[in-house]
C-alpha cells in the first residue's frame, strides 16, 4: 500500500530540491554589487511612491474575507456538477445515464438548499451593511 | 414529594387504619413551609445591615443604639414591622401543626386499637439511592418509639407555634420564621419516623440546618450568625461520628433498615470491639446534636435565636434526637456494655457540668440553657443505663416543663422589652439583674413558671419528680449483677462508676433545684430593678402566648402518671413502659442480665426519700442563701471574681477550645484533616491550600502536607504564561506524548 | 416507530428532524435579527424567539426520543444516546440564552445575533452528537467551533475578551487541523469514515497494528482533547473563559464539552471498539494529569471564573476516567455526569451574572459575605460548588454523577484502581476550593465598601432556581435519571460486538 505514494513522495522529494537549488545555485553563482537603484522595492518600473507597509482600511479586508467566503462555497458547486447526473437518479446509472423513470430532484433540491443557506448569509451581510463602502 | 405506596406493607394490623396516612405527618408541616416559605419571597425583601461594625459585642450591653434596627444583644425584638401577610401565615403556620398533632393522636388511637403490636409499621414509596448492593428506600416506619416521638413533636410543636403567633408578631421576618419552623418540624418528623439509618440522617441533617437558620435568623448580628455558625461546626464534628458509626453496620451487616439491623445486631457479637465502637461513634453524633461534653458547647450560644426556637428545637424536641437515636439503636447499645456505660459516665458528668455553670449565669436564657444541657445529661444515663423507657419518659417530661420554662422566660423577656421599647431605654431584656419582683405584673407566668420549676426541681408530684427519680432509680439498680456492672471504664469496674454516677446525679440534682429556684427569685420575687418609668409598662402577655402556658403548666403537673412507679400506685402504673415494652423489653434485660430492674421496695422508698430531700434541701438553700434584695441592675453590677468568675464564663471551656482545638486548627494542623474529620471540610481544607507561601505558624510537616497540591498548581500556572506559542508548543508536545502512548505498548 | 432507511433522502431528512428544525430556524431568526435596527429591545426579543425555537427542539427530539424505531446503519445515529445528548446540549442552550439576555442588557450589548450563534453552535453540537461518520463529526466540530470563535470574541470592547478569542482562534485552528489530520490518516488506513465499518474493517484485516491508524487514533485524540480542554491540550480554556462573556463562558465549559464528549465517546467505542488496549493508556494518562493539573492549579485562583475554568478543565478529567473505562456503564455514567456538570455550571454562572460589574473580574473578595447581603444568593451558589465537589445531600445530582462515574471506572472491565484513586483524592483536593467559596460566602463578614450587590434580573432567577431546584430534585431522584440515561447506552453499544482481550491489551491494562 506504501507504494501508491511513492509518486507523492517523489514530487515532495521534487518541490523541496529544486526550491532549495534555486536559491543555492542564484547565491552560489552571483557576485552581489548593490547600487542605491538596485536596493529600491521592484514596482513594475514605477517610482516608489512610500513605505509599502501601509495601514489599509478594514473594509478592504471584510470585503476580500467575504469574496473568499463567497467564492469558496461557490467552487462546492463544480464537484456538484461532476456528480449532477448520478446526484438526479435514484438509482446507479447504467453506462452514464439513467434508467428511464429513474429520475429525481435530489440533486436540484441540495443545491437549491445549499444556495439558500448562502443566500441568508448574504442577506445577512448586506443588511448589516458589511458591502456598504461608506 | 412523590409520596405514593410503593410497596404492599402486608398485613400489618396497622395498614387498614388511619396509620397509613402517616406519610401525612411530615408532609403537613412541608406544606405549611412552601406555603410560608413563598410568602416571605413575596415580600420584598430586605437585608440586614450589611456593615459588620455594627456588630454587638456581649460587653457592651448598655450602648443604646439610635435606630430601632438594632436591639440589645441577645434582645430578641428588632426592626418592628408586621409582615403584611401575616394573618395568613398565623392560618397556616400553626394551622399544619394542629391538623399533624390531630393525625398523630388518631394514629396513636388506630395503634392503642389494635392492642398488641411487636412489629413496626413500615411504608416504602421509593427506592431512594440504588447504588450497588446499597438498597436504600425512602420509608417510614411507625411503632410505639416513633409514636411517643411523633406526639412531643407535633403536640408542644403546637403549642411552640401558637405560642409564636404572639411573640413574632412584629418581625418583618414573620412568613420567613413560621417557614423555617415548619421546615423544622417537617425534619424533625422525618428524623422520627425513618425507617433506617439514611433517612434518619436526613432528618438529623435537616433539623440541623433549621436549627443553623434559626439560631442565626437575626442574621445581621454578628454575634447570632457566629452563634449559628458554632451549632453547624460543632455538629458536623458529631455527624462524622454518626457516618462512620453507618458505615461500618453497612460494612458488616450490609444493611441500614432499623427492622434488619435489629435481627442482625446480635450477630456483631455481645461486647464485641466491632460492636462497641460502633456504639460509641454513634453516640459521638448524639452527644454533637444532644449537646454533652465535649460537644456541648453550642447549645447555649444557640439561644441567640427567638425564644420560641429555644424552647421547641434546643430544648424539647432537636437535641433530644440523640436520645431518641440511642433507643432506636438499642439492640447495639444492650450489646454494647462498656458502651453503655461510656454514655452514663458522659451523661452523668455532663449533668453535674452544664448544673454547676447554670448556677452563676446572669442570663435568664443561658440559664435555661445550661439546664437543657444537663438535663439532657440525665437523659443519657437513662438510655446508657438501659433504661430506655426512664429516659424516654424524661425526654417527654422535659419536653412539657423545659418548654414551659422556655416559653416563660419568652413571656418576661417579651414584657421586658416592651417596657423598654415604650421608654426607649436599651438595656439587656435577658438579664436577671435587670428583672425583680416581676411577680405583681406577669401573675400567671409567674405561677406556671413555679410549677416547672418545681417539675425540673423533681419535687413531687410534678412530672419532673416522676422521670428523674425513674433515672436515678434504675441506675442504682444497675449496680449490682446487671451487664453494666460487669464492664468496665477506662479500666475501673464498671461498679464503682455507677455508683459514682449516681452520686453526681443526686448532685445535679440538688444545684438543679438551686439554680431553678435562684432563677425564679432573681426573676419574680424581691425588688423590682427594671427602672421607675419602665415598671409602668410591665404587662401579662396576650392569651395567644399564655395559653400554650397554661397546657404546659398542666402537663408538667400531670405529666408524671404517663409512667407512675409500681411504688405510687396513683393511679394505672407503668403505662409508657407497657407501651415501650417491645421495642426495648429485650434489650433492658440484656443489659441487666435477665433480672428486672427492680429494687427492693425499702431501697426504692429510701431512694426516693433521698431524692426529694435533696431537692427541698436545694430550694430551701436558696431562699435561705440568696438576697435578691440586694442586687443591682446589670449595669451597675460590679465585676465578679474567685469561682464564682469561673462559673460566669463555663469554666472557660470556650476560651480552652479556642486555644486547644480551634487556634492550632486554624494555624497548623489543616493536613490532619485531610483524613476525615468534617470540620476541615468547611473551614481547615480550604486554609491547607491557600495559605500564603510565607507562612511560617505551621511546623514543617504539616506545612509540606498542603505544600504538594499547591506548588504542582503553582508549577501549572507558570506554564499559563498568556503566550498563545506556548499554548501551541505544550499541545506539540502533548501530541509527542500521545503518540508515544500509543506506540509503545 | 418509524423505520428509518437511510440511503432515502427523504429518512434521512426525518432522521435529523430536530437538528434541522434548529438550523433552519436558527436561519430564519438570523434574518429576523438582521432586518430591525440593533436595539435592547430587539435583543430581548430575538433571545425570547430562540429560547422559544430550543424549546420546540427539545420538544423534537423528546418525541424521536420516546418513539425512535430502527434506523439502517449510515452516517447518522438515531439512538437515544444521540437524543439524550441533545436533551443536555438544548437544557444548556436554553440556560445560556436565558442568560444571554440578562448579560447583553448588564454589558449594553445590542447585537441580537449573539443568540443566533449559540443556535448555531448548538446545531453543529446536535450534529456532532448524531454523527456515525468522521466526516459528519468534522462538519459538527466545525459548525459548533466557528460559532464559538465569534461568541468568545463578542466583547469587543474588552481586551481579555480580543485576546482570548484570538487564542481560541488559533489555538482551535491548530487542532482542527490536527484532528483533520487524524481522520484522514483513519480515512488512509481503513477506506473509510464511517464509524461502524472502521471497527469492521479493523477486526476484519487486522489493522490493529497498523501505524497510520495508531497515528490517526493519536491524532484523533489529540483533537477531542483540545475540544473537552484536557491536560495538555487545556492552555486555552483559563484564558478563553475569563476573556468571553459570562453566559459564553459557562456555554462553553458546559454545553460544548457535552457534544465534545458525546462525540469523543461515540468514536472511540464505535470506531475502535476493539482498539481499547491501544488507546486506553493514553486516555487514561491524560485523564490523571487532567484532574491533578486542574484541580491543583484551581486552588490558586482567586477570580471565580477562572476559578470555574480550571474546575470544567478538571471535570473534563472526571469525565476522561467515563471514557477510559470503555464500557457502556461508563456511558451512561458519562452522560449522568453531564447532566450534573451542566446544570451546576449554569448555576454557578448566573450568580456570576448577578454579581459581575462591567468587564472586572469576579473574584472571592466579591463573594466575602454575600450571606449576610443576600442569603439565596448566597444558598444557591453553595447548591452548585457542592454539586460540583459530589458533595452528598445538599450536592444533590453532583453526588450521584461522581459515584457513577467512580462505579463506572471501578466496575470496568479491567478495574481501573488507579483512576478511581487519582479521582477520590483530586475531588478532596478540589474541596480546597469549591469550600473556599462557601467558606467565603457564610464565613467572612462583607466588606465595608463593597457596593450592593444588583438585584437579580428575571432570566437569571429563572435559570438559578431552575438549575438549583433540578440538582436537589434529581439528588434525591436520581434513579429515574439513571434510568433514562442507562437507556440512553444500548443502542449505542449494539453496535459494538463484546470486546475479545487481545494479548496486546493485556499488557496495555496490568502495567
Amino acid at each position: 500500500m506504501e507504494r501508491t505514494y511513492l509518486p507523492i513522495l517523489l514530487l515532495v522529494g521534487f518541490v523541496v530540491t529544486n526550491a532549495v537549488a534555486i536559491i543555492l545555485i542564484s547565491h552560489l553563482t552571483l557576485r552581489p554589487r548593490p547600487t542605491a537603484e538596485k536596493q529600491t522595492p521592484y514596482e513594475s518600473g514605477m517610482p516608489v511612491l512610500g513605505d509599502a507597509r501601509e495601514r489599509f482600511s478594514v473594509k478592504f479586508y471584510m470585503v476580500a474575507v467575504l469574496f473568499i467566503i463567497f467564492d469558496i462555497e461557490t467552487v462546492f458547486m463544480i464537484p456538484w456538477g461532476a456528480h449532477f447526473r448520478q446526484l438526479s437518479c435514484g438509482t446507479d446509472l447504467v453506462a452514464g445515464v439513467c434508467p428511464t423513470g429513474q429520475l429525481s430532484l435530489f440533486g436540484l433540491w441540495e443545491m437549491l438548499v445549499f444556495i439558500a443557506i448562502l443566500l441568508v448569509g448574504f442577506i445577512y451581510v448586506w443588511k448589516k451593511g458589511a458591502l456598504q463602502w461608506d | 414529594m412523590l409520596l405514593q405506596h410503593a410497596a404492599a406493607t402486608g398485613a400489618h394490623p396497622l395498614s387498614d387504619t388511619v396509620a397509613r396516612f402517616v406519610w401525612l405527618l411530615p408532609l403537613l408541616p412541608f406544606v405549611g413551609f412552601v406555603i410560608n416559605g413563598l410568602l416571605s419571597l413575596t415580600s420584598a425583601y430586605k437585608a440586614g445591615p450589611s456593615d459588620p461594625s455594627a456588630a454587638h459585642d456581649e460587653a457592651h450591653a448598655a450602648v443604646s443604639h439610635e435606630s430601632e434596627e438594632h436591639g440589645a444583644p441577645g434582645d430578641d425584638h428588632h426592626s418592628i414591622a408586621r409582615h403584611r401577610s401575616a394573618g395568613l401565615v398565623s392560618l397556616v403556620g400553626p394551622g399544619v401543626l394542629v391538623l399533624a398533632f390531630g393525625l398523630a393522636l388518631a394514629i396513636f388511637a388506630a395503634m392503642r386499637g389494635v392492642g398488641e403490636m411487636h412489629a413496626p409499621f413500615v411504608q416504602q414509596y421509593f427506592s431512594w439511592m440504588p447504588v450497588g448492593d446499597l438498597q436504600i428506600n425512602a420509608a417510614f416506619q411507625l411503632d410505639q418509639l416513633s409514636m411517643v416521638m411523633v406526639l412531643v413533636i407535633t403536640g408542644v410543636g403546637m403549642l411552640i407555634h401558637v405560642f409564636s403567633v404572639g411573640y413574632m408578631q412584629d418581625d418583618p421576618g414573620y412568613p420567613r420564621y413560621f417557614a423555617y419552623l415548619n421546615l423544622f418540624v417537617f425534619f424533625m418528623l422525618v428524623l422520627v419516623l425513618g425507617a433506617n439509618y439514611p433517612i434518619l440522617f436526613i432528618g438529623w441533617e435537616g433539623v440541623g440546618l433549621c436549627s443553623y437558620l434559626l439560631i442565626g435568623y437575626w442574621f445581621s448580628d454578628k454575634a447570632n450568625a457566629d452563634a449559628g455558625k458554632k451549632a453547624f461546626i460543632v455538629n458536623r464534628i458529631g455527624d462524622f461520628g454518626f457516618l462512620v458509626a453507618m458505615f461500618m453496620l453497612f460494612a458488616n451487616l450490609g444493611t441500614l433498615d432499623f427492622v434488619s439491623v435489629n435481627a442482625a445486631a446480635s450477630s456483631l457479637g455481645a461486647g464485641s470491639v466491632l460492636v462497641t465502637v460502633i456504639c460509641l461513634f454513634l453516640f459521638l453524633g448524639c452527644a454533637g446534636k444532644s449537646a454533652q461534653i465535649p460537644l456541648y458547647v453550642w447549645l447555649p450560644d444557640a439561644m441567640a435565636g427567638p425564644t420560641p426556637v429555644s424552647a421547641l428545637i434546643h430544648a424539647a424536641t432537636m437535641v433530644t434526637a440523640g436520645v431518641y437515636l440511642i433507643a432506636r439503636s438499642n439492640a447495639l447499645f444492650s450489646l454494647a456494655p462498656s458502651a453503655s456505660l461510656t454514655v452514663v459516665v458522659v451523661g452523668s458528668v455532663t449533668a453535674i457540668f452544664a448544673a454547676s455553670i447554670g448556677l452563676k449565669q446572669w442570663d435568664i436564657k443561658k440559664v435555661l440553657a445550661y439546664s437543657t444541657v444537663s438535663q439532657l445529661g440525665y437523659m443519657f444515663v437513662a438510655v446508657g443505663s438501659g433504661a430506655y423507657v426512664a429516659g424516654m419518659f424524661h425526654l417527654m417530661t422535659h419536653a412539657f416543663f423545659k418548654a414551659l420554662l422556655f416559653l416563660g422566660s419568652g413571656s418576661v423577656i417579651y414584657a421586658m422589652h416592651r417596657a423598654y421599647h415604650h421608654t426607649g431605654k436599651h438595656d439587656d431584656a435577658q438579664d436577671m439583674r435587670n428583672m425583680g419582683g416581676l411577680r405583681t405584673y406577669l401573675p400567671i407566668t409567674w405561677a406556671l413558671m413555679w410549677a416547672a420549676t418545681l417539675a425540673i426541681a423533681g419535687v413531687p408530684p410534678f412530672a419532673g419528680f416522676f422521670s428523674k427519680d425513674e433515672i436515678l432509680g434504675s441506675l442504682f439498680a444497675r449496680h449490682e449483677g446487671s451487664a453494666l456492672a460487669q464492664a468496665h471504664f477506662l479500666g475501673i469496674p464498671g461498679n464503682i462508676v455507677i455508683l459514682s454516677c449516681y452520686v453526681l446525679g443526686l448532685a445535679t440534682a440538688f444545684m438543679t433545684a438551686v439554680y431553678m429556684t435562684r432563677m425564679m427569685l432573681y426573676t419574680f420575687h424581691g425588688p423590682n430593678r427594671t427602672g421607675d418609668r419602665e415598671r409602668e409598662h410591665l404587662a401579662e402577655a396576650p392569651w395567644v402566648m399564655t395559653g400554650p402556658l397554661v397546657a404546659l403548666g398542666i402537663l408538667s403537673v400531670v405529666g408524671g402518671w404517663f409512667n407512675l412507679p409500681g411504688i405510687i400506685p396513683a393511679g394505672p402504673v407503668g403505662v409508657l413502659e407497657h407501651w415501650l415494652e417491645p421495642i426495648v423489653g429485650e434489650s433492658t434485660l440484656r443489659l441487666t442480665n435477665g433480672a428486672p430492674a427492680e429494687i427492693a421496695h425499702s431501697t426504692e422508698l429510701m431512694l426516693i426519700g433521698v431524692a426529694v430531700l435533696i431537692a427541698l434541701a436545694g430550694i430551701a438553700l436558696a431562699f435561705v442563701r440568696l438576697k435578691p434584695e440586694r442586687l443591682v441592675p446589670a449595669s451597675a453590677s460590679p465585676p465578679e471574681h474567685g469561682v464564682e468568675e469561673v462559673l460566669l464564663n463555663k469554666y472557660y471551656v470556650d476560651e480552652l477550645y479556642d486555644a486547644a482545638i480551634v487556634q492550632p486548627i486554624v494555624a497548623t494542623s489543616r493536613s490532619l484533616l485531610w483524613r476525615g474529620i468534617d470540620v476541615g471540610l468547611i473551614d481547615g481544607l480550604t486554609r491547607l491550600f491557600l495559605q500564603s507561601k510565607d507562612d511560617d505558624s505551621a511546623p514543617g510537616a504539616v506545612r509540606m502536607g498542603g505544600l504538594l497540591p499547591r506548588s504542582l498548581g503553582w508549577f501549572g500556572s507558570q506554564l499559563q504564561s498568556g503566550q498563545v506559542g506556548t499554548y501551541a508548543w505544550v499541545l506539540v508536545i502533548g501530541m509527542l506524548f500521545v503518540l508515544g502512548a500509543f506506540s509503545f505498548r | 416507530m418509524p423505520i428509518f432507511d437511510l440511503s432515502h433522502p427523504a429518512d434521512l431528512t426525518a432522521a435529523l428532524f430536530p437538528d434541522l428544525l434548529l438550523m433552519g430556524g436558527a436561519m430564519v431568526l438570523l434574518l429576523w435579527a438582521v432586518w430591525r435596527r440593533e436595539s435592547a429591545a430587539h435583543q430581548r426579543t430575538i433571545g425570547l424567539a430562540s429560547i422559544w425555537l430550543c424549546v420546540a427542539t427539545l420538544g423534537a427530539v423528546l418525541y424521536m426520543l420516546f418513539h425512535q424505531g430502527h434506523v439502517t446503519d449510515g452516517p447518522i445515529a438515531a439512538d437515544s444516546f444521540r437524543f439524550m445528548v441533545d436533551v443536555i446540549v438544548l437544557l444548556g442552550t436554553i440556560a445560556a440564552l436565558a442568560l444571554g439576555i440578562d448579560d447583553n442588557d448588564r454589558m449594553g450589548t445590542t447585537t441580537a445575533e449573539t443568540h443566533v450563534l449559540m443556535l448555531l453552535a448548538s446545531s453543529g453540537m446536535m450534529l456532532m452528537a448524531a454523527a456515525r461518520d468522521l466526516m459528519i463529526v468534522f462538519l459538527g466540530i466545525e459548525l459548533m467551533s466557528v460559532s464559538i470563535y465569534a461568541l468568545a470574541g463578542l466583547n469587543r470592547r474588552s481586551v481579555r475578551g480580543a485576546e482570548g478569542a484570538l487564542k481560541y482562534f488559533l489555538l482551535g485552528a491548530f487542532s482542527t487541523a490536527i484532528l483533520l489530520y487524524g481522520i484522514a490518516l483513519v480515512y488512509g488506513a481503513t477506506g473509510t469514515t464511517g464509524l461502524y465499518e472502521i471497527h469492521q474493517r479493523v477486526v476484519e484485516l487486522q489493522l490493529g497494528s497498523s501505524p497510520l491508524l495508531l497515528i490517526g487514533m493519536a491524532l484523533l485524540l489529540v483533537g477531542f482533547g483540545f475540544k473537552v480542554s484536557s491536560v495538555p491540550f487545556h492552555m486555552w480554556a483559563p484564558d478563553v473563559y475569563d476573556g468571553s462573556p459570562n453566559p459564553v463562558t459557562a456555554y462553553m465549559a458546559a454545553t460544548v464539552k457535552t457534544a465534545a464528549f458525546a462525540a469523543f465517546l461515540r468514536v472511540w467505542l464505535e470506531a475502535f471498539n476493539a482498539e481499547i488496549g491501544t488507546w486506553h493508556r493514553a486516555v487514561a494518562m491524560l485523564a490523571i494529569a487532567t484532574m491533578v493539573v486542574g484541580n491543583t492549579i484551581g486552588l490558586l485562583q482567586r477570580n471565580v471564573k477562572r476559578m470555574l475554568a480550571y474546575s470544567s478543565i478538571a471535570h473534563a478529567g472526571f469525565l476522561l476516567v467515563a471514557v477510559a473505562a470503555g464500557s457502556m456503564q461508563g456511558a451512561s455514567a458519562m452522560l449522568f455526569y453531564l447532566l450534573a456538570y451542566t446544570l451546576a455550571t449554569f448555576g454557578a454562572f448566573a450568580v456570576i451574572v448577578v454579581l459581575s460589574r462591567g468587564d472586572a473580574p469576579v473574584t472571592t473578595e466579591d463573594l466575602s459575605g454575600l450571606w449576610t447581603e443576600r442569603p439565596w444568593l448566597a444558598v444557591a451558589m453553595a447548591v452548585y460548588m457542592l454539586a460540583l465537589l459530589g458533595f452528598p445531600v445538599f450536592g444533590g445530582i453532583g453526588f450521584f454523577a461522581k459515584w457513577y462515574v467512580l462505579k463506572a471506572a471501578l466496575q470496568a472491565e479491567e478495574p481501573q484502581i488507579a483512576l478511581a484513586v487519582t479521582l477520590v483524592l483530586t475531588t478532596v483536593v478540589s474541596a480546597g476550593y469549591y469550600l473556599y467559596v462557601i467558606m467565603v460566602m457564610f464565613m467572612r463578614p462583607r466588606p465595608a465598601n463593597s457596593e450592593a450587590v444588583t438585584p437579580t434580573p428575571g432570566w437569571t432567577r429563572f435559570v438559578m432556581v431552575a438549575t438549583a431546584a433540578a440538582i436537589l430534585i434529581l439528588g434525591i431522584f436520581p434513579d429515574q435519571t439513571v434510568r433514562y440515561v442507562v437507556r440512553g447506552t444500548p443502542r449505542l453499544g449494539a453496535y459494538v460486538p463484546p470486546v475479545k482481550t487481545a494479548p496486546a491489551r493485556q499488557a496495555a491494562l496490568t502495567h
